[in-house]
């Protein structure tokens, strides 16, 4: 069978359910505000949203391949505008842009203007130091590391600590070679 | 300017298991009223919220002035002046931040500015932002992974069932009291019920089909007990990706819906007990969820009183 063709981020957004922003952004400030006061250090909370969003991203990755039709990215490249077209419009139903490519091709930044994350949210003096969309960070990493790309993956501006956008710096650290045959068909 | 108040009644007695409140030391933790005597009865058109955590909601008046006007007015007024001054302090003070910026280091961004507390702070105001029409939307999967995340992250926490739900029911409450002080806003004009099935249906209604697309499957009256209320649905969202297993007994996520109701009712001067259950339907492989809802007895003395 022929392999089909990649929708972009717009048809499949456009095709799967989906659900109030509203309800989504309540349900992620309620649960960072739980982690605040169970954790109470900033830094430990910064720390657990980026594993919860590495647990997401394990696992959206399985989603995002099956719905949206992409195949195997020839380049970074190429990965750096399939995450901003499609994967960010499909699950959250914004487009970022990239930018910023370093001279080695190997890192680059991912700008969000609009972010579903943060409406009704205003960080508190006590929290100043904490990245409220950690979570998006840690989405970014799992899923890459999925498809063989150990990444790190950084905060370079944020709204919410009065930056003009959200600018997340992604860097390949190193792609893992995929080891035929695997274990289990032996 | 939007200018959000929580006088009159707003304050209610549930501080305690609100994350904000207990833990940090801002004069919102002073305001303890309880939602009951006179002032604790709806008021129609009058809009006072229950703001479970003044610190999070922000309580944020643009002029100075009009602080000292409004300053004492409420039956709360000792709490809150706390929080006005306190707000004016820091809204004049970044007022005044934002002017240096502006000056001068404009773009200029250290590791400190982002990192230290207290530091240079740079914020717009959330209340100055136009208020969204709530029709955007993410895809369900994201909420689902968010969702099946919270859950999990709660089963790290607890040791038994009925913990678990209780924390699911906070997380929802939380989504609750926000869920009310915005839809009263947006969809009722600045008003909000004050009868017992106004309430009820807002709930059912107006809540249900902004938070999950549709408005909830039944509601109806309890037939054994005058206090009992029970919102069914057939599949509820957060509970579409869930199965449970079968050593958690009789664990419903719907605790968290739970939770947004009870925000809900509370927040509008309706205390009551809210809970989740599974209610097995008749050649229906999956149960229905159940909310129950039992109010408090000044609820129903006060509906009464009312006739």
């Amino acid at each position: 069978m022929a392999p089909l063709a990649p929708k972009t981020g717009d048809a499949v957004f456009a095709s799967v359910d989906r659900v109030n922003a509203e309800l989504f952004t309540l349900t992620y400030g309620a649960m960072v505000r739980q982690l605040l006061t169970d954790l109470e250090e900033v830094d430990e909370v910064n720390k657990q949203l980026d594993q919860m969003g590495y647990n997401i991203g394990v696992r959206l990755i399985d989603e995002f391949l099956a719905k949206s039709n992409v195949s195997r990215c020839v380049d970074f490249k190429e990965t750096a505008d399939v995450i901003a077209k499609v994967g960010f419009k499909m699950f959250l139903g914004v487009t970022a842009s990239v930018t910023s490519w370093d001279a080695e091709g190997t890192s680059f930044s991912l700008v969000l203007e609009d972010n579903p994350l943060v409406d009704f949210v205003e960080l508190p003096d006590t929290c100043q130091g904490l990245h409220y969309c950690n979570i998006l960070s840690g989405v970014l990493r799992g899923a890459l590391e999925m498809v063989s790309m150990k990444t790190e993956v950084t905060w370079v501006r944020d709204m919410l600590h009065g930056d003009d956008a959200y600018e997340l710096r992604v860097k390949l650290l190193k792609q893992v070679p995929e080891e035929y045959p695997y274990k289990d068909d032996e | 300017m939007v200018a959000l108040w929580g006088g009159g009644g707003g304050g209610h007695g549930r501080p305690s298991n609100d994350p904000f409140v207990c833990r940090n030391n801002s004069p919102a933790s002073s305001v303890t009223v309880s939602n009951d005597g006179a002032h604790a009865g709806p008021v129609a058109g009058f809009h006072t919220h229950g703001t479970s955590d003044l610190s999070r909601i922000r309580i944020y008046y643009h002029d100075p002035k009009e602080v000292k006007d409004r300053d004492g007015s409420g039956p709360v007024s000792v709490g809150l002046r706390s929080i006005h001054s306190e707000r004016t302090r820091s809204c004049v003070d970044s007022e005044r931040k934002s002017r240096d910026r502006e000056g001068g280091n404009r773009g200029e961004r250290t590791e400190e500015a982002m990192i230290g507390v207290g530091k240079m702070k740079q914020y717009t105001n959330v209340l100055d932002k136009p208020l969204s029409r709530g029709r955007q939307e993410v895809s369900l999967s994201a909420f689902a992974f968010l969702f099946s995340e919270l859950v999990q992250y709660n089963q790290t926490q607890v040791d038994n069932i009925a913990e678990l739900e209780r924390r699911l029911e906070d997380a929802g409450y939380a989504v609750g009291a926000r869920v009310l002080e915005l839809l009263c806003h947006r969809e009722k004009g600045n008003r909000r019920e004050t009868r017992l099935l106004g309430i009820l249906s807002f709930v059912h209604s107006t809540v249900w089909k902004v938070l999950f697309g549709k408005v909830a499957d039944s509601l109806e009256k309890g037939t054994e007990h005058e206090d009992e209320y029970m919102i069914s649905e057939k599949e509820l969202l957060v509970n579409r990706f869930i199965s449970v297993p079968k050593d958690m007994g009789a664990f419903n996520c719907g605790a968290f819906v739970a939770g947004i109701v009870k925000g809900v009712l509370d927040g509008a001067g309706f205390p009551a007990v809210v809970t989740a259950h599974f209610v097995p339907v008749d050649g229906q492989q999956r149960p229905r969820t159940t909310i129950l809802i039992k109010f408090a007895e000044e609820v129903l003395r006060r509906e009464s009183r009312l006739g």
